[in-house]
């Protein structure tokens, strides 16, 4: 049992960046309605923009100019299509045009079930651009590394935070057999169904490994990635934001070149996310992996 | 309005010492003669990527540049008249407009993308979005508390982050000076046909100094000295650009030529001869700097 649950992780490192590392947090609306599901600290530091999302994040990226190192909040990754500019044409391209990087930590917080311009998931979106790291953490270790490379590499970082994951004091250690069916490589929400999912396809007679990937852009294929689709033979990465161009499809294309063996992928259709069901297009769960699986292994 | 002398008071460049007037001048012909040789290499095919000269209107930042040497600088995409006015090194301007690992980016940027980090000059890169530069100065002044210079021009007015970004520096009321630099073109289409509201009015709306000026140099000294005691401020000035918006061609003779009529008034005050000797010299520097011999090695042809 973990102590902190993500939410308190956040709110710590955001608190001791801003208290003790003369560090800046901008967004808005920051103190509305409980502080951003209460990841946001009440303390020095904390500047509230107006509701202006292009020059909101235009002023966060000057910030980070003059070696701020500022945490930009974005409460809804839907945002992100009016936020984006100043982050892909300036933050993500000032390294490779001018040599000097515009270190920016971006929270980026997505949602299920808000309708369609709240419940967008656009990691993959920022994965497309040079110049980012693009991170998914779901556990407070995984949230304290992110911080960590953001403070040890100076390059903008787009954080897909997930609400679902706020209250998770879990750590998610991956699951290895030796005689597995499948390899399910897990990215953002779906990674708190496909346990469950894999207890479903157990009782049908399907072993799978289960591998938590957080870490998006760099993507470094490692061995832990490997290992297990060696013995699965197949793999299937899971995703939170759309299939069509996605994380989900890029990285399958990544593991499949790297170990020979065929990996699909799972993301939302090619389809707006809309409020009510059957119309939401929600990020896969348990029974979509599930059914997914097994048509898979027909 | 726009006309060569709106704003300007009667004899306004007496009120500025000779040694100042002809610093400015330097400047412009800084700028002008540099140019040229941009021109030419242009013509002969040795620059290949575009530029965006300030040809006519780099009266302006030759005034800036003697009156706020230490503010951050957040320029536009045609900055070369910011760059050198500046103090920014020449050599490193025609590298980059070469494309040479000598350029202030190593030759990565280009014309519309000027840095300069040197000799107590922070200079930060425009990234072609127009308008970009002004909440990122906004946010560099929030970030640092130092003061800073957001120069954009009358196109860039008009987007919303822009107005956006000043309202924020009104509200943090951060050290930032505004120039808008009116050409009245953005690419071809005049101001009076993109919109009928003036960018100094919505900007003292906000609540803050602004002012309509044409680019006199004097003029826009004098009012820079004034507004800056008290920033966030404003300053809209007409300018004519001579050249297209991005090349070298030309489409119609300039409203004013204010390079001549700043010659004009120096020759009136009695500096016919000094500033003989400065364009002479800067002329000489200029041919220097983009010298056919020297210029072609690097490039090896």
């Amino acid at each position: 049992m973990g102590q902190r649950t993500v939410a308190e992780t956040i709110r710590e490192i955001s608190r001791k960046h801003l208290e003790e590392n003369n560090g800046i947090l901008l967004g808005e609306c920051i103190s509305a309605v409980g502080w951003v599901n209460n990841t946001v600290p009440n303390c020095k530091g904390i500047v509230e923009l107006p509701m202006t999302d292009v020059a909101g994040a235009g002023i966060a990226v000057g910030a980070a100019m003059v070696g701020r190192r500022p945490i930009f909040v974005i409460r809804f990754q839907d945002f992100l299509s009016l936020n984006g500019s100043p982050l892909i044409n300036y933050a993500a391209k000032s390294k490779d045009l001018h040599g000097w990087s515009t270190p920016i930590f971006i929270r980026a917080l997505a949602s299920e079930g808000l309708g369609p311009v709240h419940s967008g998931v656009l990691h993959s979106v920022f994965m497309h651009f040079p110049g980012f790291r693009v991170v998914s953490p779901m556990t407070p270790r995984e949230y304290d590394k992110v911080w960590q490379e953001f403070m040890k590499y100076d390059d903008p970082m787009i954080v897909s935070e997930h609400r679902e994951s706020f209250q998770n004091s879990e750590e998610m250690a991956d699951v290895v057999n030796d005689t597995a069916d499948i390899t399910l490589f897990a990215i953002s929400s779906p990674r708190f169904a496909v346990e469950e999912a894999a207890k479903m396809l157990l009782k049908k007679g399907i072993t799978c490994n289960i591998v938590h990937i957080f870490r998006l852009k760099p993507f470094d294929v490692q061995e832990r990635y490997l290992e297990p689709l060696r013995r699965s033979k197949l793999g299937l990465v899971i995703d939170a934001s759309f299939e069509i161009c996605g994380a989900s499809r890029s990285i399958a294309y990544e593991l499949t070149h790297a170990s020979g063996y065929p990996v699909k992928a799972l993301g939302l259709l090619d389809r707006t996310k809309c409020l009510c069901p059957p119309y939401q297009n929600k990020a896969p769960d348990t029974r979509q992996i599930y059914d997914t699986v097994r048509n898979i292994l027909k | 309005m726009r006309l060569p002398n709106f704003n300007v008071q009667a004899e306004v460049a007496k009120q500025f010492s000779s040694k100042l007037s002809l610093t400015i001048f330097e400047r412009m012909c800084k700028v002008r003669y540099f140019e040229l040789g941009v021109i030419d290499a242009v013509n002969k095919k040795e620059i290949t990527y575009p530029v965006y000269l300030c040809s006519g209107q780099e009266a302006v930042a030759a005034a800036l540049s003697t009156e706020i040497r230490n503010y951050l600088i957040f320029a536009q995409h045609r900055a070369h008249d910011v760059y050198l006015t500046f103090g920014a090194s020449p050599e490193r301007l025609r590298d980059e407009l070469l494309g040479l690992p000598t350029g202030t980016s190593q030759g990565r940027a280009g014309s519309n993308c000027l840095q300069y980090h040197e000799n107590g000059i922070s200079m930060f890169g425009h990234h072609g979005l127009i308008g970009e530069n002004v909440p990122q100065g906004v946010g560099a002044a929030l970030g640092s508390g130092k003061k800073t210079v957001c120069i954009f021009g009358d196109g860039a007015a008009e987007e919303d982050y822009v107005l956006a970004a000043i309202g924020f520096a009104v509200t943090y009321k951060l050290p930032v000076l505004f120039i808008c630099i009116d050409n009245n073109l953005s690419i071809l289409t005049p101001v009076e046909v993109r919109r009928s509201w003036s960018i100094t009015k919505v900007v003292k709306a906000f609540g803050i100094p602004a002012i309509d000026v044409t680019d006199d140099p004097w003029t826009v000294l004098q009012h820079t000295r004034k507004l800056t005691q008290d920033l966030p401020a404003f300053i809209n000035c007409y300018v004519c650009r001579n050249y297209w918006h991005v090349g070298i061609g030309i489409d119609d003779t300039p409203e004013w030529d204010r390079y001549q009529m700043v010659k004009e008034e120096l020759i009136r005050l009695g500096h016919k001869e000094t500033i003989q000797d400065i364009e002479e010299k800067i002329r000489n520097d200029m041919e220097k700097l983009w010298d056919r011999e020297l210029l072609l090695k690097p490039l090896g042809k």
